[in-house]
């Protein structure tokens, strides 16, 4: 209780700006139409016409609902205006990354930690790949991979991999590293393989850090796959809902895209948490 | 299969050489190695691509890449200035300075910032390069649009970070500020901002890498005909690989530079935290 209701004051605060905002953005439009048709401009005629716009500058959150929910519900799930169409082309790739992903920077991880030329090679060129704004190369993975007939899945799966791979890299060498020098020699005194260092002592503690780089990584392969979507004229998946409803003024299309968008994001964050939660407590690391 | 054996040949070398160098283990080593690894993915992305004949529309070499920049080095100019300068400077530092200012406002109110850092860090995990069509369509084509996404994307990032940062001091600290009669302002200035730097300077750290993207990815929604955004997707268009690479070496170079002017700041700033202290 000491947490939920300052949330919802504040969300509360976020839905009465928001329509006081689409109120008086949508008023120019909504002052044209009634002037148009020869009605009173009172308040009451012009706050229906803001809240009821075909496209409004910033529709109003509940039509933003009535999009969402029409998009989900309202359709079958096969057609092309479904959201959970739209979501599902979105998510496997999104998933399809992460995994690419993810296992690319446990494997880098490991092989980091214990080999010092490829620590001291890798490393600096994995962190300064973070200073560029990977996502504009989007399109040219695209249309490159087009061009050799790789179309579908793959290209935005690469791209999400490319954004989820680092989070992960650089929360597994950290965690790898946890392990402090006792440790290590108490190891070592059990005569211990470099193979059981790993498994049984390396890895184990790694896992808080993993999963907290899982779970920024999850995210980070969505925004992939959604901007991955954007620039060749893709047909399908979040990102193109996101285009078409851009090129043709559909603002509810547009904002009901995004908010999709954004329970996707949160659901798959959720259940990495969810996952998070379950394998710590098997291995008696919960907290 | 001939045309493999030199590029073995010069992965194994210089692999061969960067593993006797990490022996050694020095700062002159480590930034040698670095540099002898990066060097030989150049070389072996040449080799590749002239022994196999790959070409230049899926990948062109390092050379024609250079030939491209060193050609077209007015047109980048142009794009750097429009995308970087205007759009994702302008917004990061409008976008910086109310979530610092927007932080401070709730930070006397610990119920508004239960109720905001749940949310600040919700949103921040969202997919928020997708606001771009509507706020391209709100601010025109022109840079505002793009340094309205900047200031959006990088707005809750520094804005958790700075919560963080203004929580970080002790009761300690807090008790002996207040012994010396110091008024919230007075602790506020002398010891919660300088203690929330470092949560502070990673936000912004984080967030310039967000404001390059933010700005790029908004132009694909319409731009005017200059910008790197534009200038990739019509380069895209017309197979022009070399262009788009080059453009790409202009948004790594403007990011780590970027990046590394915030790293310079804060080395300045918070001289006294043990992380810059080596």
């Amino acid at each position: 209780m000491n947490r939920i209701l300052p949330v919802l004051t504040v969300l509360l605060a976020i839905i009465a700006v928001w329509y006081v905002a689409a109120y008086f953005l949508n008023l120019n439009w909504a002052n044209q139409q009634i002037a148009r048709e020869g009605i009173e401009p009172t308040f009451s005629a012009l706050f229906q016409n803001t809240m009821a716009q075909e496209r409004p500058v910033l529709p109003a959150p509940h039509q933003v609902a009535v999009g969402l929910w029409e998009g989900i519900a309202g359709q079958k799930i096969t057609s092309k205006r479904s959201l959970v169409w739209h979501g599902w082309v979105t998510l496997s790739a999104t998933l399809a990354g992460f995994a690419i992903g993810s296992l690319t920077g446990i494997l880098l991880a490991a092989g980091i930690v214990h080999n010092r030329a490829m620590d001291q090679s890798v490393m600096p060129w994995a962190i300064a790949s973070q200073t560029v704004p990977i996502l504009a190369i989007a399109p040219m993975v695209i249309v490159v991979m087009a061009s050799v007939g790789v179309t579908g899945l793959l290209p935005k799966a690469i791209i999400s991999a490319w954004l989820s791979f680092f989070p992960v890299l650089v929360g597994t060498v950290k965690g790898l590293r946890t392990p402090d020098a006792m440790q290590l020699d108490l190891m070592r005194s059990w005569n211990a393989s470099a193979n059981q260092v790993f498994w049984r002592l390396r890895l184990p503690s790694a896992m808080p850090y993993l999963f907290a780089s899982l779970k920024v990584a999850i995210a980070a392969s969505l925004v992939g796959a959604i901007v991955g979507e954007l620039p060749a004229g893709a047909t399908a998946g979040l990102g193109a809902r996101l285009l078409s409803g851009s090129y043709y003024g559909q603002t509810v299309q547009i904002w009901s895209a995004l908010f999709a968008a954004a329970a996707l994001a949160g659901i798959l964050v959720l259940i990495v948490g969810w996952i998070e939660r379950l394998t710590l407590k098997r291995m008696g690391l919960a907290r | 299969m001939m045309a493999a054996l030199p590029i073995l040949a010069v992965w194994l070398g210089a692999w061969g050489l960067n593993a006797w160098l990490a022996r050694f283990d020095t700062r002159a080593t480590r930034v040698l190695v670095a540099l002898i690894f990066g060097a030989s993915i150049l070389i072996l992305w040449e080799m590749i691509v002239r022994a196999y004949n790959v070409p230049s529309v899926i990948l062109p070499a390092p050379s024609q890449i250079a030939a491209s920049f060193a050609a077209n080095t007015r047109t980048l100019w142009i794009d750097f200035v429009q995308t970087i300068l205007k759009g994702a400077l302008s917004g990061w530092l409008i976008g910086a300075a109310a979530a610092i200012a927007t932080a401070i406002a709730i930070d006397r109110s610990p119920f508004l910032q239960r109720g905001l850092l749940p949310i600040g860090n919700f949103v921040a995990a969202l997919p928020i390069v997708g606001i771009a069509p509507i706020l391209v369509m709100w601010f025109g084509f022109d840079w505002q649009s793009k340094a309205a996404v900047v200031v959006v994307m990088v707005f809750f990032p520094i804005l958790v970070n700075t919560i963080a940062g203004l929580a970080a001091t002790d009761a300690l600290q807090r008790d002996l500020i207040a012994t010396w009669s110091a008024g919230y302002w007075q602790s506020l200035w002398k010891l919660r901002l300088p203690a929330a730097l470092p949560f502070i300077f990673n936000g912004l750290k984080i967030s310039t890498t967000l404001a390059l993207i933010g700005a790029i990815v908004a132009e694909f929604f319409g731009s005017p005909t200059r910008g790197m955004g534009f200038r990739i997707s019509t380069a895209v268009g017309q197979l022009d690989m070399p262009l788009v690479w080059a453009e790409i070496v202009v948004a790594a170079l403007a990011g780590s530079a970027f990046y590394g002017i915030v790293a310079l700041i804060e080395a300045r700033l918070t001289f006294w935290h043990p992380s810059q202290r080596t």
